[in-house]
């Protein structure tokens, strides 16, 4: 591991830039408003960045080469899925994924 | 969730995405320990860098002896979503203060953001600073005493994993885009079905093509786009 010095230099740039690319589009947007083009292209943000968040952990990546499935995340988001339609209730939905998956690995290793 | 915008309503909100921040957290403490930082720089680098995603890209750089500026760079691509993100919601707390936005702004992340997306659903379509804060607030010293807790009982404490907490996340979106599908109506639901079925399409071309870091923005990017033209061309 490098010094001490060289990881607080690390930590401190990074907290910066995650920083910076928090804050600033809260400065921006605080001082003027959207036009409808970007307001319209924002609003898909919600829907695209959940499905790929979800969506990046049921795949393993290979760069260069076709992804391969991750069939125990697959096959957790079956009871996943179903308990978000049965309970609309993220604590439950939650709670149901986390032992869908345990259970999982309890079963098959 | 319901119409409720205060305090305590963002602490009760933000209970279910707790598990994800306590079990990637205690994972986060125990790989960086593993790697040899001490719990103090664990600590330090998950109050001042606060990215889940970001701060395992780092320890697996610091490890592989990446210089500064190519550790930034990764950090840099890695938070372009914020960005985002940031964009989508800030709107909705334009008439909180410019002080008040700028904290709000400063500890926003993946899931206080998709939180803040459903929780437009139930309130007509504004938000609050006491909401945003409570959640931010409640997330963010969940994810720094998760993380030292990890440093510092490392290999002591079972595999957070083993517990399927690597999968309390991935439920959580799971969860929140089952409920921004069910309930908003800006966008109609049959396109909505639609912009779920690209994106996989996009996610898995786009893990052929594109290294990590770059993955979720290109495909956020690319994802919007075609959902304007779409909505353009047939809704």
């Amino acid at each position: 591991m490098p010094s001490f010095n060289f990881l607080l230099l690390v930590i401190l740039g990074c907290g910066a830039v995650t920083l910076l690319t928090r804050v600033i589009p809260f400065i921006i947007l605080k001082k003027i408003n959207l036009p409808l083009g970007v307001v319209q292209f924002l609003s898909f943000v919600p829907i695209v960045i959940m499905a790929t968040l979800w969506f990046e952990g049921l795949f393993i990546q290979h760069l260069g080469h076709l992804p391969t499935i991750n069939w125990l995340n697959v096959a957790a988001s079956v009871p996943t899925v179903i308990s978000a339609v049965i309970s609309k209730n993220l604590l439950v939905i939650v709670i149901v994924g986390m032992i869908s998956l345990a259970l999982l690995r309890v079963l098959l290793s | 969730m319901n119409s409720s915008l205060t305090a305590k309503t963002g602490m009760k909100d933000t209970i279910p995405t707790l598990a994800g921040y306590i079990g990637v957290g205690l994972a986060f403490g125990v790989v960086a320990k593993a790697a040899g930082l001490s719990v103090f720089v664990i600590i330090l680098m998950s109050v001042v860098t606060y990215s889940g995603a970001a701060q395992f890209v780092i320890v697996s750089m610091l490890l592989a002896g990446s210089t500064f500026f190519a550790i930034l760079t990764s950090v840099f691509l890695l938070s372009t979503r914020m960005f985002l993100m940031g964009m989508t919601v800030a709107p909705f707390l334009n008439q909180e203060s410019m002080t008040r936005n700028i904290i709000l702004g400063s500890l926003l992340t993946d899931e206080t953001f998709a939180l803040s997306m459903n929780k437009l659903n139930y309130t007509n379509r504004t938000l609050s600073f006491p909401w945003l804060n409570a959640a931010n607030l409640l997330a963010y010293s969940t994810w720094i005493v998760a993380s030292g807790f990890g440093g510092a009982l490392g290999s002591l404490i079972p595999n957070p994993s083993q517990f399927g907490m690597d999968f309390a996340f991935l439920a959580m979106f799971i969860g929140l885009l089952y409920l921004q599908v069910a309930a908003d109506r800006t966008i109609s639901l049959t396109l909505q079905l639609i912009m779920i079925l690209i994106v996989l399409g996009l996610v898995y071309v786009g893990l052929i093509l594109i290294p990590s870091n770059l993955l979720l923005i290109i495909v956020t990017l690319i994802g919007c786009g075609m959902g304007v033209a779409l909505k353009h061309a047939f809704f």
